[in-house]
């Protein structure tokens, strides 16, 4: 196993060989539309804007994520059990493949143009791509897991609490690093839509006004808030998943 | 006294078991040996109130048994162990899940683990231990509840010929000293024989009784030398081979 210190040195390197790579070819192409590397963090440490916008687009992430999670979760475990079953599975199945991105302008005229319908569209889209692996995970389980703890005295609460949810946590953690990917991406689009605030909003805007500065620095702070969010949820793996 | 009577069991209209029937004398030993397929570790989950039969019935001191079984502990193959807790959880589940306090279970947990050898090894994680550990780990989870009935569905067989002779002779012990009815599956005819007073043989699927064999000089870890213990084996041998 690698230990972190060296994973964060090769973070470094990578990241570092990123900036060059950007500043020789905005030097090599020196085009407005592909500015140097050095303004653009210059203009992400000065601009107060991109603060509040940063602030917004991270709260409607949080929000979603919670959102989809506290749903996902029960309906995927208790999916073990045949009445939920045959409640979820159906509803999975039929809509999970639907494109569930194209609800954005429905959501809009049903919950109004603000936060809610923003975050409504990210976190339905997590919500089934958390349900599916929590479901599929729990139903994995090895029957035998179940009846060692039966012959134990468990309740079914006891099932679930010692067995059900611990042996679907890694499934979990994995499928809540796959949704940061999804929920940033998801972000952009439904802030580039109808509203005046979110980095979304600030790189559709920026780009229209050809401030191209302004744009590079909000599409790197959107990946820096991914990057975060995903360093977050592996250091909560490590420590929920201690066992693996 | 433990009597089965007459248990049959279907799986998707299979027949797994046959009409079964034996009876297990309270304090005895008893071996169920047959070739793989044959139900033993279904016939097993149905003494434990874990599955239901479909025909016949299990009865624990003339009480009929529709539930798991309070005072019997299970130990299964591979799955005995939750991976996700540490030596200490594993051994201390039976007893949180009995509601007993915290400190006569750290009491109960830190003696048992001294007798199996295994302090110090408190906070590792099952992955970390050898296979004989694990298997003492499992025991003394079993054993923590002091159950007045021990199930092993085939708990040597992923150890090594020498740790197996070990544990052997450890459920041997264990067997002589707490005096608790041990009901043992196995597929190796030299471990039933060694362990076994009473050598249930099964035939192939489905399974039915096909002789029960009486073995009644177990009780020594030297009766592997003896002449006897030979024509035993020979002898169930022979009953096996006739059920092909």
């Amino acid at each position: 196993m690698q230990t972190p210190e060296t994973n964060y040195k090769g973070y470094f390197v990578t990241l570092l060989s990123l900036l060059l790579l950007w500043g020789v070819a905005s030097y090599i192409i020196s085009n407005p539309a592909l500015p140097n590397p050095v303004d653009v963090l210059a203009l992400m440490l000065s601009r107060r804007e991109l603060l509040s916008h940063t602030a917004v687009s991270l709260l409607r992430v949080i929000y979603s994520l919670a959102l989809a999670l506290s749903l996902a979760f029960p309906a995927g475990i208790f999916s073990r059990e045949k009445v939920v079953d045959t409640a979820v599975s159906p509803i999975i199945y039929l809509l999970y493949p639907i494109p569930h991105i194209v609800l954005l302008p429905l959501y809009i005229l049903i919950f109004g143009i603000g936060d809610l319908s923003r975050v409504l569209l990210i976190a339905t889209i997590l919500f089934f791509q958390i349900a599916v692996t929590t479901r599929d995970a729990a139903k994995q389980v090895s029957e035998y897991y179940v009846y060692s703890i039966l012959s134990l005295g468990a309740s079914k609460f006891d099932v679930y609490r010692h067995v059900i949810i611990p042996a679907v946590m890694p499934k979990i953690m994995t499928a809540l690093r796959i949704s940061i990917g999804t929920a940033i991406a998801v972000l952009f689009f439904a802030e580039s839509f109808a509203t005046t605030s979110g980095l979304g909003y600030l790189i559709i805007d920026s780009w229209s006004r050809a401030d191209y500065k302004m744009m590079y620095a909000a599409i790197t702070t959107m990946a820096l808030l991914g990057f975060i969010l995903y360093v977050i949820v592996e250091s909560v793996e490590r420590r929920v998943c201690r066992w693996l | 006294m433990i009597s089965v009577k007459n248990i049959s069991k279907f799986f998707d209209g299979l027949k797994a078991l046959d009409g079964v029937t034996f009876d297990v004398e309270r304090g005895e030993s008893c071996a169920i040996i047959g070739p793989s397929g044959c139900g033993k570790s279904t016939l097993l989950l149905i003494m434990a109130g874990i599955l239901e039969p479909s025909e016949g019935e299990v009865r624990v001191d003339g009480r009929k048994v529709n539930t798991p079984l309070r005072n019997a502990a299970l130990i299964l193959q591979d799955f005995g162990l939750f991976p996700w807790k540490t030596v200490y959880d594993n051994v201390a589940l039976g007893l949180r899940l009995r509601g007993v306090d915290r400190e006569t279970e750290r009491k109960k947990v830190k003696e048992l683990l001294k007798k199996f050898g295994l302090l110090g090894f408190e906070k590792a994680y099952p992955k970390q231990l050898s296979g004989g550990m694990k298997q003492r780990v499992a025991i003394a989870r079993a054993i923590a509840i002091e159950p007045q009935i021990l199930l092993m569905d085939e708990p040597l067989s992923s150890l090594d010929a020498l740790s197996r002779e070990e544990m052997q002779n450890f459920l041997l012990n264990l067997w002589k000293e707490t005096g608790t009815t041990m009901v043992l599956v196995t597929h190796s005819i030299e471990e039933a024989v060694f362990l076994g007073k009473k050598i249930i043989v099964l035939t192939e699927r489905p399974g039915r009784v096909k002789a029960v064999v009486e073995n009644n000089e177990v009780g020594d870890e030297s009766y592997r030398q003896e002449e006897v213990f030979f024509e035993r084996c020979k002898l169930l041998r022979r009953i096996i081979k006739a059920t092909l």
